[in-house]
């Protein structure tokens, strides 16, 4: 079987829906357990004190606000490409889990900011990024509510989606290309393997990183599902519409 | 009860607020995929 059968709505939910439970389980089991390690087990870090603790949330949601933008990029690559519904569809479902991870980011990071450097927001080019990447999130947000035709909004969020892409890598490269800013290196950088967390930190941290992952997989998935749905649904009542009544018994045998 | 030292108040923040957010996003799905449910189920059996 292709990848692309699933490109089909009924064929989408009958393979996803069986699989919420088991993610929403999952992400709550990952996610639950990295909070609760992280936050009572772990000691005091030298430099941070206890405001080592934000880096539980701080990370995965940085991560996924990223990721999240690159998986609609890809979604939304697919749709103009090929033309999938259920691929714009993906798209439009993960950017509120996008823009919520994003607010957590910068939230955490503001709260982490003010102990740390003595202050809640610095334009730093990392953060600023960040901050461009949140507005996006809520522009592409706005365009897929302010356009009626779903073809059209589709269309035009996803070339959004590829200019919005710069400042989603941006985000993540930030201190690589400029090397200046009050905001650190990437904590775990996959690519090189050199972290800068220890042991007894990171354990946690990545539980949490695939915790948010997981999460991120179910409610883009049961997203998708409501957007599936309430398609379907449209399209029943609009057709409904365009048909002539039926006539009753009565009328008919009159 | 643990001690989280002179930055309780920013820990403790940033966690509430976290867990709230995450709670609203994680509420609105659910209900936002129950009614979609529901309403498909309706008009399937009126339209369907």
């Amino acid at each position: 079987m292709s990848l692309w059968d699933y490109a089909n709505p009924r064929k989408f939910l009958a393979v996803t829906t069986p699989l919420l439970p088991w993610l929403a389980a999952a992400s709550a089991l990952l996610v639950g357990s990295s909070l609760i390690w992280g936050f009572f087990f772990t000691p005091e870090a030298e430099r941070f004190g206890s405001t080592v603790k934000i880096i539980y949330l701080h990370v995965p949601a940085a991560l996924m606000a990223i990721n999240a933008w690159l998986m609609m990029l890809v979604a939304s690559l697919i749709w103009l490409v090929r033309r999938h519904h259920v691929s714009a569809l993906a798209a439009k479902a993960a950017a509120p889990v996008g823009v919520t991870m994003t607010l957590i980011a910068l939230a955490t990071g503001a709260i982490w900011g003010q102990p740390t450097w003595g202050t809640w927001w610095v334009w730093d080019p990392r953060l600023t990024s960040f901050l461009i990447l949140f507005l996006f999130y809520l522009g592409y947000i706005a365009l897929w509510e302010a356009i009626e035709d779903p073809d059209t909004a589709a269309d035009l969020t996803s070339v959004l989606c590829m200019v919005g892409s710069v400042f989603a890598i941006l985000s993540r490269y930030a201190v690589r290309f400029w090397n200046q800013g009050l905001h650190q290196g990437t904590s775990v950088p996959v690519a090189t393997g050199g972290r800068t967390v220890a042991d007894v930190y990171f354990i946690p941290l990545a539980i949490g990183m695939v915790g948010f992952g997981v999460l991120f997989v179910w409610l883009v998935l049961l997203r998708t599902g409501s957007e599936i749905r309430a398609r379907r649904t449209r399209a029943l009542l609009a057709r409904a519409r365009r048909m002539p009544p039926v006539p009753l018994a009565t009328e008919r045998e009159a | 009860m643990m001690s989280l030292g002179p930055h309780a108040m920013a820990v403790l923040s940033a966690y509430a607020v976290s867990l709230l957010l995450l709670a609203v996003l994680i509420g609105a799905s659910l209900r936002r995929d129950r009614r979609a449910r529901r309403a498909l189920e309706e008009a399937e059996r009126d339209h369907g």
